[in-house]
């Protein structure tokens, strides 16, 4: 397991691409990268902002586990995941997953079941902050995203 | 030991962490949520639906039927919602 894991959760935002650039930076043998961004909706108008609180100290440790599995799991050079908490704004990015390997079949199977073990696993909650005067609500778990996980576990 | 309380759990118990120091018969998780549920109304409320709570020991995602032992930290919170 060589990879190289670069795990944050943080309250400001990110660029995306410079933090993928550190995987690749003078590598040569690196021949897929995949970056998935999680951005803020606002559902139609609906949402103002969401507010994400989180579990200081085990949501770090939680995704760095979740990315040391995925990296028992395929051959990867290297793995960046980034989770904000505090409030995020529509059209903000919200959690960040970067995949590198030598092939593409491993970087994106790797991304997606990164995301699928992030959304279920890891220790953040959303509350959804509506447009005018409407009330917050706490966003409940969805079974789908139970399921995704599921898969993994076979 | 310490308790820490995240999301609607944290909301409807009105603290987001707390000393707690439950009777020697608790043993498990779902030992001290029914404690806990019976703390007052607050926590009778943050601990309504038992069955969909979420723990974590020291840090550690943990089922109910889990000892809680030595823990020096015991979390509750609903199921996560992140990515």
């Amino acid at each position: 397991m060589s990879a190289r894991i670069i795990v944050r959760v943080q309250k400001e935002s990110f660029d995306a691409s410079t933090e993928a650039a550190a995987l690749t930076q003078g590598r040569r043998d690196i021949g897929a990268l995949v970056t998935f961004t999680g951005l803020c909706r606002d559902e139609g108008g609906a949402l103002a902002a969401l507010g994400i609180e989180h579990y200081p100290g085990m949501a770090e440790e939680e995704i760095t586990r979740v990315a040391r599995e995925a990296a028992s799991r395929w051959p990867l050079e290297g793995i960046v995941a980034i989770h904000r908490y505090g409030l995020i704004q529509p059209g903000e990015p919200i959690v960040l997953v970067v995949t590198a390997s030598t092939h593409r079949a491993e970087a994106f199977a790797a991304a997606t079941f990164l995301m699928d073990y992030l959304k279920t696993e890891a220790p953040f909650w959303k509350k959804q902050h509506l447009s005018g005067s409407g009330p917050e609500n706490w966003v409940e778990s969805k079974a789908e995203d139970n399921a995704a996980v599921q898969k993994w576990r076979v | 030991m310490r308790a820490l309380y995240f999301a609607f759990v944290r909301e409807r118990i009105g603290k987001a962490e707390e000393e707690i120091s439950p009777p020697e018969n608790i043993k498990t998780v779902a030992d001290l949520m029914g404690w806990l549920r019976g703390q007052g109304e607050n926590y009778a409320a943050a601990f309504a639906n038992i069955k969909t709570m979420r723990a974590a020991l020291d840090r550690t995602h943990v089922k109910h039927d889990a000892l809680i032992g030595n823990a020096r930290e015991i979390a509750f919170f609903p199921p996560m919602t992140g990515g």
